[in-house]
């Protein structure tokens, strides 16, 4: 349940005003529920459980609903994302050489999963499908900067960079 | 009514229009098989295991969802259609923890049943793995997702028909699963425990939390004096359990068949039920003539009453403060018939019969408790005292009938209809009716009977006008309380049960197959058993029963007196919605 807990939930004023118009706009409209969420996403970044419950109560619908839909698509996220994101590509040619494991030290180094942000709010971890540098494979990317050819054992110098 | 003609397998029928293909079948004696499908409940033609052949139609169309029409030719049993439905099978298979024979619903399972009957494979495809975590955090149920299909007719059920709606389809792909939201545990949501979602399951993900273990050890346990008694509709369908009839009273044989399970006294609830009566008809009275809360809602459906505690805890003085049935039973054994026998209440082991798997929650109820002593020890369903009376070995159908123990026995009809959506109101309305003028003789009010989702009537006894009305189904519950908060209807009376049709369509009930299910109204049927008892019986008023004259002249004085309030009486707790709110 790491989705609801790690980091505190800390809207603003202006955005649970803004999330207010959004849920007016859709409240009567069949299928309103989807881009209720997506403007929610545009509004917070993410989709915490406070955001889904102000959305469910305020359109009616139920929490469960509205959480089936939030974790059905993939353009939803549940987690914040960290000052710095890092994403380590799982396409087929950096899986072949075993980013895999680049992705579970990411994850050991920062003892979080992959889609998860840490409690601190500095990083968050994703996975990706081919970014088209497979010359350079296996590929991390941390916020716009591309690391290849790495080993496992790269990855906790690389990260600690960025925290300094 | 506009019918069509059409043929299955050649044959021709005639159906009302708006029949679907499965309805049609039907009527030429075919059973298409179900999964996803479920009668008034769910229908989303997804699984594809009802696909037919249609003459001029491409490719295979689902039977549940798809209209019948005049002169249209339907093929249930062609080489591809079996082919298909096997293979539906065979991957269902294949993401399914195999465990028949340690099922409580083996026999009774509908994957099971047509996976024997098409001789699907069950390694075809490699085995998932099924490692998918057990919810067991409740009292009452089980989720085993690891035997879920995703139908989706638990979820069609809690949100539609219960608008309790604490379960959906969540995430996606390899992950996707039926939970609630973020995964909490069902324990820390809004459930009620009506287990609605567990009889509409077609397969074992869905089952009561088992306490058959608890009872054979205390009734093996000399120390233990063991009680059971029968919630008013289980007599109208423990038979389901043995191959009955729908709708049979098996009441002699239950009788019987308890007694051999080995307790020491097997007694009647309709006797508490007549007890709540009494004890809610003057709380109705006194709240109109005082000026109290109203509407006065019913409490005796436990589902309901968590349900409010939830949603609409602003309304918890509305409620009676009557405990139910169930509780009082338990109040009253480990009260006045531990002392006038002489036995600590701690030795007591009391087991109630019930076709609610909400009670298993209700007996848990700190607040309700006395001394850190439960009133009922076990809670157990319908179809847990059906598996016991199989596991003992007894021929059920073959019994005797045997009549209750003495001193609690003796009922009235009016305690048999607590069963059914509106008997309680008409229960009350017995009692109440006499109470504001002794000379009024209504007995059937009938227009608060029947399975419709909610009645509304209005009574004038005594000089005084009673508008009362009657919800089963918590989504009806909802747009009672709501049309009451928008000013939009005004009651003093108000009975509520969480099951739609009461009781007899419990969440702790038998489990029919969707063959008898999609066809068949099980509610009608069954409470037909309940108000035909009471019909036959001489005592038809709750009050008149002399086991009432017994216990407030050996123990509770007078109705709503002090000693009333302290053993059947009860308060109510607010909740949220959420264990994280
Ligand atoms: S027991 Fe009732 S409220 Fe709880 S999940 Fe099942 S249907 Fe919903
Ligand atoms: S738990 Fe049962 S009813 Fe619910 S989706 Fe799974 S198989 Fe269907
Ligand atoms: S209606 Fe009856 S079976 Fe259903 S929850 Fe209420 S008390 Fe239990
Ligand atoms: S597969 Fe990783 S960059 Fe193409
Ligand atoms: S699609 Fe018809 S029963 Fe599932």
């Amino acid at each position: 349940m790491t989705e609801k807990s790690v980091i505190p939930f800390q809207g603003t004023p202006e955005q649970e005003a803004q999330l207010k118009e959004v849920i007016a706009r859709y409240h009567d409209q069949p299928g309103g529920l989807m881009p209720a969420l997506q403007e929610a996403q545009g509004i917070y970044g993410y989709l915490p459980v406070e955001v889904q419950r102000m959305i469910a109560d305020g359109m009616n619908v139920s929490l469960s609903e509205v959480f089936g839909v939030a974790t059905f698509y993939s353009q939803f996220s549940l987690t914040p994302k960290g000052k710095h994101r890092i994403s380590v590509c799982l396409g087929t040619a950096c899986y072949v050489k075993g980013s895999d494991k680049i992705l579970e030290a990411v994850e050991e180094k920062l003892g979080i999963k992959s889609g998860e942000c840490t409690p601190d709010g500095m990083f968050s971890i994703d996975s990706c499908r081919c970014v088209g540098a497979c010359g350079l494979a296996p590929v991390m990317l941390v916020d716009d900067d591309v690391y290849g050819k790495l080993k496992p054992e790269q990855v906790a110098a690389i990260i600690d960079s960025y925290t300094e | 009514m506009e019918m069509i003609h059409l043929k299955i397998n050649g044959i021709p029928v005639e159906v009302p229009a708006g029949s679907t293909v499965l309805e049609a079948a039907k009527a030429a004696n075919v059973d298409i098989p179900t999964l996803c499908y479920l009668k008034d409940i769910n229908c989303i033609g997804a699984c594809r295991i009802c696909v037919v052949e249609i003459t001029g139609a491409r490719g295979l169309v689902a039977a549940c969802t798809h209209p019948a029409s005049e002169g249209m030719e339907v093929f249930t049993n062609t080489p591809k259609v079996r082919k298909s439905r096997k293979t539906t099978l065979e991957l269902l298979l294949s993401n399914h923890k195999k465990k028949c024979l340690s099922c409580v619903r083996a026999n009774n399972c509908e994957l099971q049943k047509l996976s024997v009957a098409y001789g699907a494979d069950e390694d075809r495809f490699m085995p998932e793995d099924m490692n998918k975590p057990v919810d067991a955090s409740t009292p009452y149920l089980v989720r085993d997702n690891n035997k879920c299909i995703q139908c989706m007719r638990c979820v069609a059920a809690c949100r539609n028909v219960q608008g309790v709606s604490v379960i959906g389809s969540i995430r996606r792909g390899f992950n996707v699963h039926i939970g609630s939201p973020f995964d909490v545990p069902l324990a820390e949501t809004s459930c009620v425990g009506c287990g609605q979602c567990i009889v509409a399951c077609p397969v074992g993900a869905l089952t009561e939390k088992s306490n058959e273990q608890k009872v054979w050890d205390a009734i093996s346990d000399p120390s233990k004096k063991v009680i059971f008694f029968t919630a008013p509709s289980v007599r109208a369908t423990l038979g389901e359990e043995f191959g009955e009839p729908v709708g049979t009273n098996v009441e002699g044989k239950m009788v019987s068949a308890i007694r051999r399970l080995g307790p020491d006294h097997v007694f009647n609830m309709d006797v508490t039920a007549d007890l709540t009566i009494v004890e809610e008809a003057n709380e109705l009275i006194e709240r109109i003539q005082n000026g109290g809360k109203l509407p006065m809602f019913t409490s005796c459906c436990p589902g309901w009453v968590k349900f409010l505690e939830h949603n609409y805890p602003e309304l918890l003085p509305n409620l009676s403060s009557c405990k139910s049935p169930q509780q009082m039973f338990g109040a009253v054994l480990k009260s006045y018939y531990a002392q006038k026998n002489n036995i600590d209440p701690k030795d007591l082991f009391v087991v109630s019969v019930i076709p609610c798997t909400a009670k298993k929650f209700e007996v848990t109820r700190k607040e309700q408790m006395r001394n850190d002593i439960a009133d009922v020890d076990v809670a157990l369903t319908t179809r847990e005292l059906g598996r016991m009376i199989r596991e003992a070995g007894i021929d059920f159908s073959a019994l005797p009938d045997e009549k209750f123990d003495d001193p609690f026995e003796t009922a009235s009809g009016a305690g048999a209809i607590f069963g059914a959506t509106g008997g309680v109101m008409e229960a009350a309305l017995r009692t109440a009716a006499v109470k504001l003028d002794g000379k009024c003789d209504a007995l059937e009010f009938t227009e608060v009977r029947g399975t419709k989702g909610i009645k509304e009537a209005s009574y004038t006894v005594g000089g005084v006008t009673v508008r009362v009305a009657v919800a089963s189904g918590l989504a009806n519950a909802r747009e009672i309380i709501e049309g009451i908060r928008k000013g939009e209807r005004d009651y003093q009376f108000v009975e509520i049960m969480a099951c739609p049709g009461g009781c007899i369509n419990g969440g702790g009930q038998p489990v029919q197959s969707d063959s008898v299910r999609n066809f068949v109204d099980l509610k009608t049927l069954r409470a037909k058993a309940l108000y035909d008892a009471d019909s036959d019986m001489e005592l038809r008023r709750s009050h008149e029963s002399p086991v009432m004259d017994l216990l407030y002249k050996d123990f509770f004085e007078t109705p709503g007196s002090h000693k009333c309030h302290e053993y059947l009486h009860t308060t109510y707790v607010e909740r949220s919605k959420y264990s994280f709110e």
